[in-house]
């Protein structure tokens, strides 16, 4: 992994609010608008320093509450590479991928990581490298890698219309 | 035989003879429920619903209520943008700013039907398992390509099963119950599962049941059900559904469980979840005291006839406390008139309460009743994060209708067992 990237570690129950204020919703819709607004009321630096290729490891039931797709619309926007966390709750899990955003679901992985460790992903294998340690996760379903190497769920869906 | 709820409707939809959990299969929902954020949706799709237009005109519930009235030139625009797409495509069921909260609405219009699938793009759309109908919250995206398709997938959940016995002692209700269930689970305790309510569910009103079901994705939940009994059959037969003409699809009472949990409701005490997780429970004993700056009653978790009445009978002859605004937020249009007909708002209005149109604006800090810093609302809404009321550093605690509308009075939170 280049030694650019930001590793970004939060705990459990990161919920829709603390990724983007619900007072937004009806206001900012495209990337440009969420952007600077992503975990504004849980980590103020993060849209300040976040860039392509960074990762964000966190704790149980990450992305719960809202059904607002700002969050993983916007983390896919800034270049998030992957979400590493100990599990989703289900509407972001579905957005992220509607999105075409990687979410990997490896406890062990959150577990091994302090702060400095060097991390190495291979989406490929679905492995991934915490200093010396090699974590395993699952790969998605035929049905389902189909949204998300389509580039998120739009794209495959145009694709389809188009046939 | 030996089959959930979940596993049972998703076979029927799929074409399928059985379903396991963890199989991913193909369906058609029912209905596609979308709110203001029909402009965002919509505005994906542009290009598409030029070449293509929308898939079904009858698939579309749209219910304008997040942001109503408009309380910009931005959220009116978006409003008339839904309009004119409503117009332009044909959608056949469109209810426009003042006819209520989405999920409350999609009920009273008789579109959430037992054994149907409904999506939406609001987490709360698992309200209508209250009515035995598989509805889950996906996101805006999602919405976006089921107009065009119809379509969708869904993974087959596991499910865990909740039984209940015996009756709510008042002012103990159903938000007691459900926050319980929340404060011993957790935020995560049923994350992808199906909730099922089993036993003495008769003594369960709809109105509870739609509180309850309201609040499953605050466990997690992907759907939280209950069985179609006498009571649902009445209730839909009240807004003109016909008996017989939907399907009551039922676990098998054999049917295997990822857990199951057990409630006594003659048991439960009134109970708050503490900032700023719905999951931080809290005793009478632990909260009592804390002086509180607004009280809110109503959204589509405690904004019905049931919830406002109890507000209005506590209410009644006394005055809000002069530190504290409280706010009465009815969930649809004929609660609203209801409520009127019955006094319950003249009562509420006397005693200093300040009555809003129908819609979700102060819920999730859109419109109306923001909280300002250092401040504290009890409220009987589902959501307490931090920011949810437009302030992060506000304090939101969750109660019951009893217990706000007791504190109101107090000024502080008081436990309504004391005071009714």
């Amino acid at each position: 992994m280049q030694n650019s990237s930001t590793i970004w570690k939060y705990g459990n129950d990161i919920n829709t609010d603390m990724l983007f204020p619900g007072k937004y919703t009806y206001t900012c819709s495209t990337a440009e608008e969420i952007k600077p607004h992503l975990l504004e009321d849980l980590d103020p630096n993060f849209a300040k320093n976040v860039k392509p290729g960074d990762i964000i490891f966190a704790g149980t039931n990450f992305g719960c509450g809202s059904s607002r797709e700002q969050p993983a619309l916007g983390l896919r926007a800034v270049g998030i590479k992957a979400i590493v966390a100990k599990s989703f709750a289900r509407i972001f899990y579905r957005a992220a991928i509607n999105q075409g955003l990687l979410l990997i679901e490896c406890p062990e992985a959150v577990d091994a990581y302090t702060e400095g460790a060097s991390v190495d992903l291979d989406i490929e294998k679905g492995e991934i490298k915490i200093d010396d340690s090699i974590f395993h996760f699952p790969t998605l379903p035929p049905e389902i890698l189909a949204i998300r190497d389509a580039g998120g769920l739009l794209e495959y869906t145009r694709q389809k219309l188009a046939q | 035989m030996r089959k959930t709820f979940a596993e049972k409707l998703l076979a029927i939809k799929a074409g399928l003879n059985e379903v396991v959990p963890g199989q991913i299969v193909t369906v058609k929902p029912e209905h596609l429920l979308t709110h203001d954020n029909t402009a965002a949706i919509i505005g994906k799709i542009e290009d598409e619903l030029n070449q293509y237009g929308v898939v079904n005109p009858a698939l579309s519930v749209i219910v304008l209520d997040h942001v109503v009235p408009a309380a910009n030139e931005k959220t009116a625009a978006n409003h008339k943008k839904i309009r004119e797409f409503v117009k332009r495509h044909g959608i056949k069921h469109f209810y426009d700013a003042g006819e209520g909260i989405c999920h409350q609405v999609t009920i009273e219009k008789g579109l959430a039907i037992p054994g149907t699938i409904i999506v939406g793009s609001d987490s709360h759309t698992c309200s209508y398992g209250a009515l035995g109908v598989f509805s889950t919250g996906i996101d805006r995206t999602e919405a976006a390509a089921l107009m065009l398709t119809g379509e969708t997938w869904l993974k087959v959940p596991q499910s865990i099963k909740i039984t209940l016995s015996g009756e709510f002692k008042f002012p103990v209700t159903a938000k007691d119950l459900v926050l319980q269930i929340i404060g011993d689970i957790k935020a995560d305790g049923a994350n992808y599962c199906a909730v099922e309510f089993h036993g003495d569910i008769h003594n369960l009103s709809i109105e509870d049941r739609i509180t309850i079901a309201n609040m499953g994705v605050e466990m997690g939940a992907k759907v939280a059900v209950f069985p179609v009994d006498e009571l649902t059959e009445e209730y839909l037969e009240g807004i003109d559904v016909v008996r017989g003409s939907y399907e009551k699809i039922w676990a098998d009472a054999d049917a295997e469980y990822l857990c199951e949990l057990r409630y006594d409701l003659s048991k439960l005490e009134p109970v708050v979840a503490k900032p700023h997780t719905v999951d931080n429970l809290a005793k009478m004993e632990e909260v009592e005291g804390i002086p509180i700056d607004q009280c809110l009653v109503g959204t589509c978790t405690n904004g019905r006839i049931g919830d406002i009445e109890i507000a209005a009978t506590i209410l009644n002859g006394k005055k809000v406390h002069p530190d504290v605004r409280l706010l009465i937020l009815p969930a649809s249009r004929s609660i609203y008139n209801e409520a009127i007909e019955k006094g319950y708002f003249k009562l509420l209005s006397q005693a200093g309460a300040i009555i809003l149109p129908p819609g979700c604006g102060p819920c999730l800090g859109a419109h109306m009743g923001v909280l300002a810093p250092g401040e504290k609302c009890l409220s009987t809404a589902n959501r307490n994060f931090k920011g949810r009321m437009g302030c992060k550093e506000a304090e939101i605690f969750l109660a019951s209708p009893a217990t706000v509308a007791v504190s109101a009075v107090e000024g502080k939170i008081t436990d309504p067992r004391n005071k009714v």
